[in-house]
């Protein structure tokens, strides 16, 4: 297979502007006569639909949740970051496009990125414009902080609500193509596989998740914008139901699965307090712009935030301002969180388990006052105390690092086009722009630039080679998936073992944690390998799913999830061991620099790995896409 | 911990339903109170028997997913949160706790503590937004905005349609969700052009789902999780009174000139 990513020509800054009047439009009266599904109403899906139904194209949405509005991305906390330069400090679009790919640490292309950074002013003056309550300065104009490492103030937000704010917006614009008849809305509706006739996509099998109810929906076109995968790891700051299912099925129909192994490691997030944990909370980004993060010089068993309060200055190891005098706590996400690693591993951790390090408030808190730092944090540190009992005015923070976002996805053309006609991934779970780390308030960014700037144009230039007509539901091909889904389905009730989903969730998320997580190696990797291959038999054998197809069924639906993240954790570790050097959140022990950095390949690993499914329990095909650099210069990522 | 549940259980939308009780030992006090249901869940799949369905996602307050009614308290006893972010050490060892769904008219009940809340988004769909298509708007810093005003606007924002000011109400009314809205919207210049139609339309739609009047009983300000204020109630009333005087719908204004 022969990947074209189909970047246009022309320089850099001209392919988007040229690429647009390029591509085939569709003739207004005619949009009505294309279907088009999204699955996903989160900030990329949401902004699709709406954006596609009010240019006239007839869209159906689905999504898990009881309604649009409670996508994951509701969660996102601290902002989204946008060109406007507003603070006059330097930013241009050519900067943040800069500052992405040395984020990502050249793994993403040039084209795409560039792209992002040019319709990332547009994102704002839309938000904006839907009455998204920005946060302001006293004169009345938007307010920006600086934000996971960048050297600029470009990040908007909305207290520490930024992604339940833009969700909200966009839910509001679709909310309003639904009373207009133009999107028809499916909650509560899981999809469960991806029609594909005559190597197009022509629709999904979905499972109605009040009445078990499988149906097939027939479309011109299908999205999906299914967010991330970060459950694969069980515990991570994913929405409990996060999951990789849609995006999965899609790839056992043919799509390419690009670098499944890069992951993100999100360095502040509040430490596992027991074996009850189900899920890990994010302590927003921001706070790394005031708070100090140390462990003690010497490891002090059990240290509490309370005891800590008393170590004497010269007693304390402010780590990162150590290692990294001009970024200090700044550092990006993958750096801040393999330190945070470090420490513990020496012995250093604090708190109960000894995986903890102090974020500490008490100089900010001294210098600014409580006033101030409770306006900018104060949900924040209502939050920490709710969830600890411990408050952070008064005693230092605990935080660890925790799985948070996927780089990793369906492998996308420019035009945000899988490898199958007519199938397109937006958000979070395409591949596309963040290479081998995100940097922060960039995921709302591509997102909302996916949904609203790319997606009403790229689709058009596709629709425009179709013919109208619609494949009717009771064609094999659709008969053929659904019953596969039932098949499927069946299977997982009837095997009626003894351990039950959650139980085979946990073992999987600590399989791929200890061996595919913050630090990987060979041997650990083909351990794990066999690992998660024993587990995955045993669940087939041992499961234990209660109730029936024909209702409300918790654990069916995980049960389907869960089969899934065993198939796609196998993948991610391929990748790994695959990808021998080290770069952004995929750090192999075995390449890294004489400072204990990561170290890159580039002659041997400048390229995207884009996994093709061939078959049940064959060994995947690795297809390379090359990496072509021609406007930034390769260089050893430096925060020092 | 020791605790003792009392848990609704209920099949089906036709099931009648009723209370079953079971028995937790070894809670630690960190867990939250969904994690508590967790392990009672995992229990009983262990022993064949169904899980208590409830609805969670992001377990930190903001998706508005979960809900659960705890003594009698949406939400349970602590202001200010959502049940997902509930902690076992809120309650004293031994304690009994009952839980049940929202209990509304206008939410049924599709299984246990799972109830349909589809209505708040029909509220939205007939007016909860500004008219704006995608593309062709004003730059973001055109129009400036005090932050006073961005401020209590981002107040009401805050609402996470979670349904706790309608279980809340003896009458099971809508008012705070709705107002909440209406609100955020008439505060900002971007929303001011359509807050008549909105107001009406809004509020139309909500007596239309069969959520109840407000009697100001101000049960809701007490039980929301994100502490939206009664003033968006009096701001949405002034809206609205000032919407049908004047309204921008032929036939509403041609009722309040008749009536
Ligand atoms: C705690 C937290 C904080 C964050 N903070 C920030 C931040 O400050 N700035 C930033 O830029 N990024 C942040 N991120 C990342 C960002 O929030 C996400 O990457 C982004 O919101 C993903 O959006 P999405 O639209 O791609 O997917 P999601 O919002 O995850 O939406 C997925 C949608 O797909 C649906 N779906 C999935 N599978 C199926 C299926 N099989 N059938 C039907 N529907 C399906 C779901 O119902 C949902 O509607 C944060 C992430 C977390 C976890
Ligand atoms: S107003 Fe408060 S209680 Fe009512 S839905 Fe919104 S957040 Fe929930
Ligand atoms: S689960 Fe999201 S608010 Fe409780």
């Amino acid at each position: 297979m022969n990947l074209d990513a189909k970047i246009p020509e022309g320089p850099l800054v001209e392919k988007w502007t040229r690429h647009k009047f390029n591509i085939k439009l569709v003739n207004p009266a005619n949009k009505r006569k294309y279907d088009i599904i999204v699955i996903g109403t989160g900030l990329a899906g949401a902004s699709a639909a709406a954006s596609l139904a009010e240019l006239g194209y007839n869209i159906k949405s689905f999504c898990f949740q009881d309604s649009p509005r409670r996508a994951h991305s509701i969660a996102a906390q601290g902002g989204i970051n946008a060109s406007k330069n507003y603070q006059n400090d330097g930013d241009s679009d050519y900067r943040l496009f800069y500052d992405t790919i040395k984020g990502g640490d050249y793994r993403s292309r040039e084209a795409n990125v560039y792209r992002l950074a040019e319709v990332s002013s547009s994102i704002i003056d839309q938000c904006v414009a839907q009455g998204v309550p920005f946060a302001r300065e006293y004169g009345g104009l938007l307010d920006n902080r600086s934000f996971g490492g960048a050297q600029v103030s470009r990040t908007f937000y909305a207290r520490g609500q930024t992604g339940q704010q833009l969700l909200l917006g966009a839910y509001s614009a679709i909310s309003r193509q639904i009373a207009n008849g133009m999107v028809q809305i499916f909650p509560r509706t899981e999809m469960l596989d991806l029609v594909v006739v005559d190597g197009q996509a022509r629709g999904v099998v979905v499972r109605d998740l009040v009445t078990g109810k499988i149906e097939s929906h027939s479309s011109h076109a299908v999205i999906l914008a299914t967010g991330g995968y970060g459950n694969v790891f069980y515990l991570s700051t994913n929405a409990m139901a996060s999951n990789a299912t849609a995006a999965w099925r899609a790839h056992k129909r043919g799509a390419l699965f690009a670098n499944p192994c890069f992951t993100q490691i999100h360095p502040t997030c509040i430490p596992v307090s027991g074996e009850h944990q189900s899920k890990l909370t994010l302590m927003s980004e921001s706070l790394r712009n005031d708070g100090r993060i140390w462990v003690p010089k010497k490891g002090i068993k059990g240290l509490t935030a309370k005891d800590a309060v008393h170590i004497p200055e010269e007693e304390r190891d402010y780590f990162l301002e150590r290692r990294y005098p001009s970024f200090g706590n700044l550092v990006p996400r993958d750096v801040a969180s393999r330190n945070a690693k470090m420490m513990c591993d020496e012995g250093r951790g604090v708190g109960a388990t000894g995986l903890a390090v102090f974020l500490d408030f008490a100089d900010t808190i001294q210098r600014d006052g409580r006033d101030m730092i409770e306006q900018k944090y104060g949900n924040l540190f209502d939050m920490y105390k709710q969830i600890t009992a411990d408050d952070p005015y008064d005693v230092p923070m605990m935080i660890y690092p925790a799985v948070h976002y996927t780089m990793g996805g369906l492998w996308v053309d420019y035009n945000l086009m899988t490898n199958i006609n007519g199938l397109y991934a937006l958000g979070e779970c395409n591949f596309s722009d963040h290479g081998a780390n995100r940097l922060g308030a960039s995921a709302l960014m591509q997102g909302l630039a996916d949904g609203y700037f790319v997606i009403p144009y790229t689709i058009g230039d596709y629709l425009a080679g179709m013919p109208y007509e619609k494949i009717p539901v009771d064609y094999e091909a659709f008969q053929l998936a659904e019953k596969n889904v039932k098949d499927r389905i069946e299977n997982l009730l009837k095997i009626n073992g003894n351990r039950t989903v959650d139980d085979f969730h946990k073992e999987l998320g600590k399989i791929m944690w200890d061996y595919c997580g913050m630090a990987r190696n060979e041997e650990g990797l083909r351990h794990a390998k066999q690992e998660v291959i024993r587990l995955r038999d045993e669940f087939w054998k041992d499961l234990k799913v209660t109730g029936t197809n024909d209702e409300l069924n918790m654990s069916l639906e995980k049960a389907n999830r869960v089969a899934d993240f065993f198939e796609l954790g196998e993948l991610m570790i391929d990748d790994a061991l695959q990808r021998r050097e080290s770069c952004g959140g995929h750090f192999r022990e075995e390449s890294q620099t004489e400072e204990g950095e990561a170290l890159r390949i580039d002659d041997e690993f400048s390229f995207v790995a884009a996994w093709n499914f061939t078959g049940k329990d064959q060994p995947e095909e690795l297809i390379k896409e090359e990496l072509v650099f021609e406007n930034v210069k390769l260089t050893q990522r430096s925060y020092k | 911990m020791y605790f003792k549940l009392k848990i609704w259980r209920q099949k089906s939308p036709e099931d009648k339903g009723g209370f079953q009780s079971y028995e937790l030992d070894d809670v630690s006090p960190d867990m939250s109170f969904l994690e508590m249901i967790d392990v009672l869940n995992e229990s009983l799949e262990r022993k064949g028997g169904e899980p208590v369905h409830f609805d969670h996602d992001c377990r930190e307050g903001i998706c508005g997913t979960c809900g659960m009614f705890i003594n009698g308290r949406p939400h349970g006893p602590q202001r200010g949160i959502a049940t997902c972010q509930l902690h076992m050490r809120s309650f004293n060892d031994g304690d009994t706790i009952t839980i049940e769904p929202w209990r509304a008219r206008s939410f049924p009940v599709i299984k246990d503590l799972v109830v349909d809340r589809s209505a708040f988004d029909r509220i939205i769909q007939a007016g909860g937004f500004v008219s704006v298509s995608t593309g062709g708007v004003p730059d973001a810093n055109e129009i400036p905005i005090s932050t006073s005003i961005a401020n209590e606007a981002m107040d009401a924002a805050s609402c996470i349609g979670c349904g706790a000011c309608v279980a809340a109400c003896k009458n099971a009314s809508a008012m705070l969700f709705v107002a909440a809205k209406i609100s955020q919207l008439a505060l900002l210049p971007q929303g001011k052009i359509e807050a008549k139609t909105r107001a009406e339309n809004m509020v139309e739609q909500m007596d239309k789902e069969g959520f109840g009047t407000c009697t100001n009983t101000e049960a809701c300000e007490a039980e929301c999780p994100k502490e939206i204020g009664l003033v968006h109630i009096a701001r949405m009333n002034r809206e609205y009174y000032f919407a049908k005087q004047s309204s921008e719908s032929l036939s509403e204004r041609e009722k309040v000139h008749e009536g």
